[in-house]
């Protein structure tokens, strides 16, 4: 019997506003804990929350980006339980009108498209962070608050691999539109991830088991392996009622899911709708003026640098994994360099160094103006292709410009004639035994020639020059 | 009485220095008797500005948040609580150079109608110390009717403003929902909540509120008000207006038991409407549908059982309030909880949770917003031809401390309509039964108040009970 798995996910991503979502508290990763917070963040009696209209403006982007229909009011609801992580034991959120329904975006699955509904995108505030210890507990509240979107899907995805391929392309979309600095290592996303496994041709959905907060994708992919095999293994067993609906939570120490606690429907949340923040319309001209800020999404990218700058599926791709590397290699391009050029640059010497460095492409020294000048001095045949590429990482590594560094190092190319041919010169006049074999058509003699002389000027000849020389003086 | 005040001030007739010891000195003598204060400011000084306010002395609900003053909303669960920062309208009060005397008790958190739930116990009224002032303004009635303050500060939800102010021969006006902010009012149940005023005259009222109103940015459901000048609307020129009362409400034929004190307020009410209408004023009978006047107090129950059950879910002794005891955190906020409300909050709140449980919420609290939603539709069809409602502020005076309570209820809760719908309403005394004040109740249409006040101003000339205050209290 074959089996079918079924993955709905509910991803969670602080919005980077500059301030919370209903105080005017600032909204800042990394602070000292409890510094940004004010009365309405902890919920002192009397105070009332104030909708931030930049985190609402940001929701609404993220959901046109979905293809969500919008609402034409904005409300939000109450979601009451008691914990500490929230001090007034609710939470605000959206339940009755969520900001985003019935979206649909297409993600990239290994070179095939592949289709995912969003159910329903919905605004809310973020809880304080836990820190458990031994016999105590600390509350850090500079997160209560924060404006959190929560992206909700259909159960519409097949394979581990989609979800992470939707995941890191909401990702993605989050920082090419700016609503977020999208950060797993800052945990600005987490993610629940629901779980189930039916046969192949089954019209029915198998028993739902929800695996929350899981806080990185290669965590969700590790996740659903592990349910799929947990839940196969018991199918197959035919222990199939061992399998119900439950909350598990993902444990990266022992990489295996554990149960939290049985029935989700048992909670009651007693939604209602928050009567302190009136009906607001969402008037049409500001989701137009919403729409029109939205920049052109990686997919939408990727078909530009392909038709428009003949770049392979494969370099296009590459640049537009991430908005940043995007934006650079469009910075280039504004600066008048060959895309094939920058392209090549980009996804080969850059790439590279970033990846091997774990750093990000914002953060190094070499701006696309500096590589300009690389590749300026390499097109006047200032300096050769294999200086080029050194130069390129003493701009990377001393952070200083390509000119100086020039100078510095004397990295400039023998183009002179008379210099070369005297340096030939006297290596051929040097080298007669050599001369006699290339004669004698031993042709892998002109090799050595060429490694003699670029020896002596330490790689400063150009090569082109090199040969030219060098052909005529063996004739 | 504010103008009178303000302008012995300027004349120096008197200072605000003794203005402000007298009522402090008076608040202190009459707490053996009236128990009015939850705190008294025994150094509050003047803050000179150029203002009707400034000098002199107010007294604020106990349930507004005030700065380094505590704030206890009459309720255990916050006996020890100093908020660190203003309400808006203590803010705006502040400025205006009024002098807090003190905090008055409550209804705690604002719930209950009589003046005998705050936890400092039993308010009493100054026309007579075996009476309850009615609530859950219970403190600031008494202080104002008693003549230690001119005016106070008082929120109602449901009619907790104008009740009190009934049966302490009072005025009291809950503006339109949102024109005073409810920034720093303990939450009782949101959508009904309303800032506004005890006083002893239509003008007083005008003053205080001109002062509070307005949009503020720390609450959305304020609006801008800047339009509306009260103080300056008041000219007494009410002929034409037309006014209704709720045939069902007036008419003693309606009512099963007929008790003495309820004849003699529906004949009072009667007298109250000749002299509407030697003014000028039209008023007419209106039958209103019984099945929607007796929905309004399950209405209101379910309403702000479920709004007051959540709202009050921040009052956990964890970051503010008395610590409560026990090895965990639900152990403790458990035991805060169960030793600081009194029963009647912990039955709203049992009301509330059930409400609000989702196999519930279409049976009650939809049907309550439906409900609603009716009587609010069914009052603004009336508002576009009336001026506004008139109606007794209480079936009767004032009852004993001792005595019961329940027949009461239901006569009690029309006022209640002024919440649902947000509506400007005001209460001024319009006589006596039995010795003791009764008033009547002129509600309107959303931010109207302008015109309800004037009504009321011109009906207040007309009534002759314009800066009553109780006296032999002392």
């Amino acid at each position: 019997m074959a089996l079918k798995v079924v993955i709905g996910l509910e991803m969670h991503c602080e919005l980077n506003t500059k301030t919370k979502v209903f105080s005017k508290s600032l909204n800042n990763y990394n602070d000292i804990p409890n510094s940004s917070v004010t009365a309405i963040d902890l919920a002192f009696p009397g105070t009332l929350p104030i909708v931030n209209k930049e985190a609402v403006k940001k929701a609404i982007k993220m959901a046109l980006c979905l293809n969500c229909k919008i609402p034409e009011e904005l409300i939000f609801d109450r979601k009451n339980y008691y914990y500490p992580d929230v001090p007034k034991n609710y939470q605000i959120t959206q339940n009755t009108k969520p900001i985003g329904l019935n979206g649909k975006i297409n993600v990239e699955v290994n070179n095939e498209l592949v289709p995912i509904t969003i159910h329903d995108i919905h605004l809310e505030e973020d809880t304080a962070s836990l820190d458990h210890y031994f016999d105590y507990s600390l509350i850090d509240y500079n997160r209560s608050g924060v404006p959190l979107l929560e992206i909700v899907t259909d159960p519409c995805i097949y394979s581990p691999e989609a979800a992470v391929a939707f995941l890191e392309h909401l990702r993605n979309i989050y920082k090419y539109t700016d609503c977020s600095e999208a950060d797993t290592k800052k945990g600005q996303i987490r993610c629940d991830v629901n779980v189930s496994l039916k046969e192949e041709n089954a019209t029915e959905l198998g028993t739902k088991v929800e695996v929350k907060n899981v806080n990185s994708f290669s965590n969700v992919y590790a996740a659903i392996l592990y349910e799929i095999k947990r839940q196969t293994e018991l199918i197959e067993a035919g222990k199939n009622n061992e399998i119900i609906q439950e909350t598990r939570r993902w444990d990266e120490e022992s990489g295996a899911t554990i149960r939290m606690r049985e029935k989700v429907e048992s909670i009651d949340y007693k939604y209602y709708v928050d009567p302190n923040i009136p009906k607001i319309k969402i008037e049409k001209e500001w989701i137009e003026e919403i729409k029109s800020e939205i920049p052109l999404l990686p997919l939408e990218r990727k078909t530009k640098y392909i038709e428009d700058y003949n770049l392979s599926s494969y370099d296009a791709g590459v640049l537009v994994k991430t908005k940043e590397v995007s934006d650079y290699f469009e910075e280039c391009l504004e600066l008048g360099m060959n895309p094939k050029e920058a392209s090549n640059w980009i996804t080969s010497q850059i790439m590279g160094y970033i990846n091997k460095y774990d750093i990000e492409i914002t953060d190094i020294f070499l701006t696309p103006k500096r590589l300009l000048k690389i590749i300026n001095f390499l097109n006047n045949n200032t300096i050769s292709s294999k200086q080029a590429k050194e130069l390129f990482f003493l701009v990377l590594e001393e952070k200083e410009e390509p000119e100086v560094l020039i100078k510095k190092y004397g990295i400039e190319q023998i183009v002179n004639n008379e210099e070369l041919l005297a340096i030939i010169q006297n290596i051929v006049d040097n080298n007669q035994s050599q001369i006699e074999e290339y004669k004698a058509g031993k042709t892998k003699v002109f090799d050595y020639f060429i490694g003699m002389i670029m020896k002596e000027t330490k790689g400063k000849a150009n090569p082109v020059k090199v040969k030219e020389i060098l052909l005529s003086k063996l004739k | 009485m504010i103008k009178k005040l303000n302008n012995k001030i300027k004349n120096k007739e008197i200072s605000s220095d003794d203005l402000v010891k007298e009522a402090i000195t008076k608040a202190e003598k009459s707490q053996k008797k009236l128990n009015a204060f939850v705190t008294i400011i025994k150094d509050a000084k003047e803050v000179k500005s150029n203002n009707l306010l400034s000098g002199i002395p107010v007294a604020i609900k106990d349930n507004f948040s005030t700065k380094d003053i505590l704030s206890t909303g009459s309720s255990n669960t916050l006996k020890d609580y100093i908020p660190y920062f203003d309400a808006t309208a203590i803010k705006k009060i502040k400025a205006a150079g009024a002098v807090i005397i003190g905090k008055t008790a409550l209804d705690e958190l604002g719930m209950g109608g009589t003046g005998l739930m705050a936890a400092t116990g039993p308010v009493k009224n100054p026309w007579n110390i075996n009476k309850i002032t009615g609530g859950s303004s219970s403190g600031s009635a008494a202080a104002v009717a008693a003549g230690i303050v001119p005016y106070a500060l008082g929120t109602d939800t449901g009619d907790s403003i104008r009740i009190p102010a009934a049966h302490c021969g009072i005025v009291g006006y809950k503006p339109t929902y949102g024109m005073v902010s409810r920034f720093g009012v303990f939450a009782f149940a949101s959508s009904l909540d309303t800032v506004g005023v005890l006083c002893t005259s239509v003008e007083d009222a005008a003053i205080v509120i001109d002062q509070i109103k307005g949009k503020d940015e720390y609450d959305m459901t304020s609006w801008n008000s800047e339009n509306i000048n009260l103080l300056a609307s008041l000219d007494g020129n009410v002929k034409n207006k037309k006014l209704f009362y709720i045939k069902e409400i007036c008419d003693i034929n309606n009512y099963e038991e007929k008790t003495n004190e309820l004849i003699k307020t529906l004949e009072e009410f009667n007298k109250t409407i000749e002299k509407c209408q030697e003014l000028g004023i039209k008023v007419e009978e209106v039958s209103f549908d019984q099945k929607l006047l007796d929905s309004i107090y399950p209405t209101y129950l379910t309403i702000t059982s479920a709004e007051a059950t959540s709202n009050m879910s921040n009052l956990t002794g964890i970051i503010f309030g008395p610590r409560g005891k026990g090895n965990t955190i639900d152990e403790m906020m458990k035991d805060h909880r169960t030793r600081g409300f009194s029963s009647l909050i912990k039955r709203r709140f049992v009301i509330g949770s059930y409400v609000l449980q989702k196999e519930n919420q279409e049976r009650y609290l939809f049907a309550s917003a439906k409900i609603r939603h009716l009587i609010v539709n069914k009052m603004n069809e009336l508002f576009n031809e009336f001026d506004g409602l008139i109606l007794p502020a209480s079936s009767e005076p004032a009852s004993n401390i001792n005595g019961d309570r329940s027949a009461h209820l239901r006569t009690e809760q029309y006022l209640a309509i002024g919440n649902f719908g947000g509506y400007p309403s005001i209460t001024i005394p319009s006589g006596f039964v039995n010795d003791m004040p009764i008033g009547i109740n002129i509600t309107g249409k959303i931010k109207d108040d302008a015109n309800i006040l004037n009504i009321a101003y011109a009906l207040e000339k007309k009534l002759g009970y314009k800066n009553q205050t109780a006296k032999g209290w002392e």
